[in-house]
């Protein structure tokens, strides 16, 4: 047992609620407050409690091109009287991380975590250009699928794997998005759509969407309080590797891999379900190689489409309704980035739909990843089980480890 | 976010009815106005104003001057573009004002060493419709190219020459690739110094023609002659009592004078032929038929067009008549082709 910092015991700590928008592809009218606002309220009714310990959020102000834009969007909240709070301008996945290490603390037991993002008011391939380095990249002005093209064509060289398995997890993302109603509801990919950027066609890349998510961590028992099945963190950690793309092996994501290993992903039972923070196609097959999961498409093994069937993708899917937990995984059943991309909270909601299929008792044991900074660069994996016990080990990203 | 003052945000109304200050603040519902809607720009005019440092700095200034530099880090890896840690470890590479400063750069020693300007190129993508920021206008190939002696990868736009807009990547291009600097003329110690990258130089192409001037000699000439007069001229040897077409001044079988001028008819058969693709400026229609027609009488063929018939329907042995041109002269373009002939002729 970890010990906290007076040397008390440290609690499990559990996603018992989590929400999302009906994303949407382009702007429906609606200022970021009034995009999250429901979402927020959604979370509270099904915890019941308007207040929380903590609140954290994950957003980005060049998305609405506004200083201090996260702000407004505590109205979203209700912040009187003051409440204990912070923000990352990062994905809402590591805003859940501050959030898990400061329910760590032990004197708060609730804390509410959302993200947004609002991508159909800008161009958001330009708008993530700015986050490269200014000197040598940035001036140069590659673009988000430019940069994730490159990606791709590393890992294709490296493998030997051709653009069919691109093709392939591309289908059955949308596949799987179609059957989710939160998703965008877009087409099979087609044969002869064109190159956004080669190798990547328009159905490897994220499309733009815009939405929100939230969701309530709760420590001990409070849990069981707030959730009939909580669905308990057992390891979180998360790893970032050089920003220049030039000093990276670009076909592995080495640091994928090492927050697994921090998070205990393998020293557990298999997981049933992985929700993969993947924004493009290749993405995905080079996080089932870090994860250890097996190669193959997107999605479940029973969408319809022989590409993503014969990439041998076990089921276990609760809502498209298969089953198979006992030798395989379901990838991204809810579609993942590709069949629906709000920046800021994607990966918050990889770690809200993981634990989603705790809740309504699909899996025993998922896997959340979120990723963030250009190909790949900054990796988190968040391990979610029904069993508390593993929860209270956790270990800590920062290495306080288990005891 | 970062906010700096010398940069203001510059909003603007556009078009939108009621204030500005309205804009989505209450979405539509209710609205008895169109979706109203602000046009907001966010911008440093005129561009932000970096300090570049020591490393970045050396980098830049040598750029400037034309040339590559990457900075050598304690475990002795290059780093190219230098930063001014080593990105394994984090160790710096050098200390503030250039001098020499990572373990294992030994005093006096300088970590920055010349490089390139060649590279490899290793991974890379295809821009098959540049956007505006994009530092080249036409499609091109982003790259992450190692520069010669450098272990680390920089990224650049690679031009592979004219390609229409929207086209898929060049099949013949990959990893692996030799390419070096195009440098801009008036350069600023910037990244764009570089303008972009090209292939090395692969293949050439060679100017190739020389003019010339040919009689058409003795023999030749009599038959160009004949043909002025719709007729084909022969020789006939009198040793082998062979005739051949066109005439020739001596027998290619016995090496004798041929003497014997004989007039042959336009008629004859194919003896072999094929059919071509490429086209020629004598028969520009593709395909068309190029045979060997032996004239009745000769006893060696000719290379001659067949038209006037599918090239399907060419046969070996098929008689075939000329068909002469409307102006004729003492020239090989008097005979258009060769067409079958009608039967029993």
């Amino acid at each position: 047992m970890t010990g906290g910092p007076a040397g008390a015991p440290v609690p499990p700590i559990a996603v018992v609620a989590f929400a999302q928008t009906r994303h949407a592809a382009a702007d429906t009218e609606h200022t970021e407050a009034e995009l999250l606002a429901p979402v927020v309220t959604a979370v509270k009714e099904r915890t019941g409690r308007e207040r929380f310990g903590f609140t954290c959020s994950g957003s980005c102000d060049y998305l609405a091109g506004a200083p201090f834009s996260f702000v407004s969007a505590l109205d979203a909240v209700g912040a009187w009287p003051p409440i204990d709070e912070s923000h990352v301008e990062m994905d809402a996945a590591w805003a859940l991380y501050e959030a898990w290490v400061r329910l760590r603390k032990g004197d708060v037991d609730t804390a509410l975590v959302y993200g947004f993002g609002k991508p159909s008011q800008g161009d958001l391939h330009k708008i993530m250009t700015l986050r490269l380095d200014p000197y040598y990249l940035a001036p140069l002005g590659p673009d988000q699928v430019s940069l994730a093209a490159l990606q791709a064509r590393a890992y294709l060289d490296a493998t030997g794997i051709g653009e069919d398995a691109l093709r392939a997890v591309a289908a059955g993302a949308r596949a799987a998005g179609r059957a989710n109603p939160y998703a965008l509801d877009l087409p099979e990919p087609a044969a002869g759509d064109p190159y956004e950027v080669a190798p990547l066609r328009t159905g490897d890349c994220a499309p733009i969407t815009d939405g929100a998510a939230a969701l309530v961590l709760a420590a001990g028992d409070t849990a069981y309080e707030l959730c009939e099945r909580p669905a308990w963190i057992t390891g979180i950690d998360h790893r970032i590797e050089p920003h220049s793309l030039g000093a990276r092996d670009l076909a592995r994501s080495v640091s994928t891999a090492l927050a697994a290993e921090r998070a205990g992903l393998t020293a557990g039972p298999p997981v049933e379900v992985a929700e993969l923070h993947a924004q493009f196609s290749h993405e995905e097959l080079i996080l089932r190689d870090a994860l250890g999961l097996p190669p193959g498409g997107s999605g479940t093994a029973d969408t319809g489409d022989p590409a993503a069937g014969d990439q041998g993708t076990g089921g276990g899917d609760g809502s498209a309704g298969t089953g198979d937990p006992g030798d395989g995984v379901a990838v991204n059943p809810s579609g993942g980035p590709l069949a629906a991309n709000p920046v800021m909270a994607t990966g918050l909601i990889r770690i809200g739909e993981a634990a989603a299929r705790v809740h309504d008792g699909t899996a025993r044991r998922a896997l959340a990843h979120a990723s963030s900074g250009p190909c790949l660069q900054h990796n988190l994996v968040c391990v979610l089980a029904a069993d508390p016990g593993a929860a209270a080990d956790a270990r800590a990203g920062d290495g306080e480890g288990a005891g | 976010m970062p906010s700096d003052p010398a940069g203001e945000p510059v909003a603007e109304p556009v078009g939108a009815p009621g204030p500005a200050s309205a804009a989505g603040s209450g979405g539509s519902a209710g609205s008895p106005y169109e979706p109203l809607v602000a046009r907001h720009t966010l911008e440093f005019p005129g561009g932000y104003t970096r300090s570049v440092g020591p490393v970045i700095g050396r980098f830049m200034t040598e750029l400037r001057d034309g040339r590559l530099v990457g900075v050598r880090t304690a475990a002795g890896k290059v780093i190219v573009p230098p930063t001014e840690y080593d990105p394994e470890t984090g160790e710096p590479v050098a200390a503030p004002g250039g001098d020499a400063g990572g373990p294992g750069n030994g005093p006096g020693d300088d970590p920055y060493v010349p490089v390139g300007p060649a590279g490899t190129v290793g991974a890379w993508s295809w821009v098959p419709r540049p956007r505006p920021e994009h530092p080249l206008d036409r499609p091109f190939a982003w790259a992450l190219i190692t520069l010669d002696g450098a272990d680390t990868a920089l990224l650049h736009a690679l031009d592979l020459g004219p390609y229409e807009p929207g086209s898929g990547p060049p099949k013949r291009f990959g990893a692996g690739a030799r390419v070096r600097p195009r440098w801009r003329a008036a350069r600023t110690g910037h990244i764009s110094d570089i303008e972009c990258f090209v292939p090395e130089v692969t293949t050439m192409v060679a100017p190739s023609r020389l003019d010339y001037t040919v009689p058409a000699g003795e023999a030749l000439g009599r038959f160009l002659a004949g043909l002025a007069e719709r007729v084909f001229l022969g020789g006939r040897c009198g040793s082998c009592a062979k005739t051949y077409v066109p005439l020739r001044v001596t027998c290619p079988a016995c090496g004798r004078r041929v003497t014997e001028e004989v007039r042959l008819p336009g008629t004859g058969t194919i003896t072999t032929f094929a059919i071509n693709n490429i086209p020629d400026p004598r028969a520009p229609e593709v395909p068309f038929v190029s045979a060997y027609v032996r004239l009745d009488g000769a006893d060696i063929a000719m290379l001659a067009l067949v038209s006037g018939v599918p090239a399907a329907d060419v046969r070996i042995g098929m008689r075939v008549r000329a068909a002469w041109a409307d102006e004729v002269g003492p020239t090989m373009a008097s005979v258009k082709w060769f067409e079958p002939a009608e039967p029993g002729s």
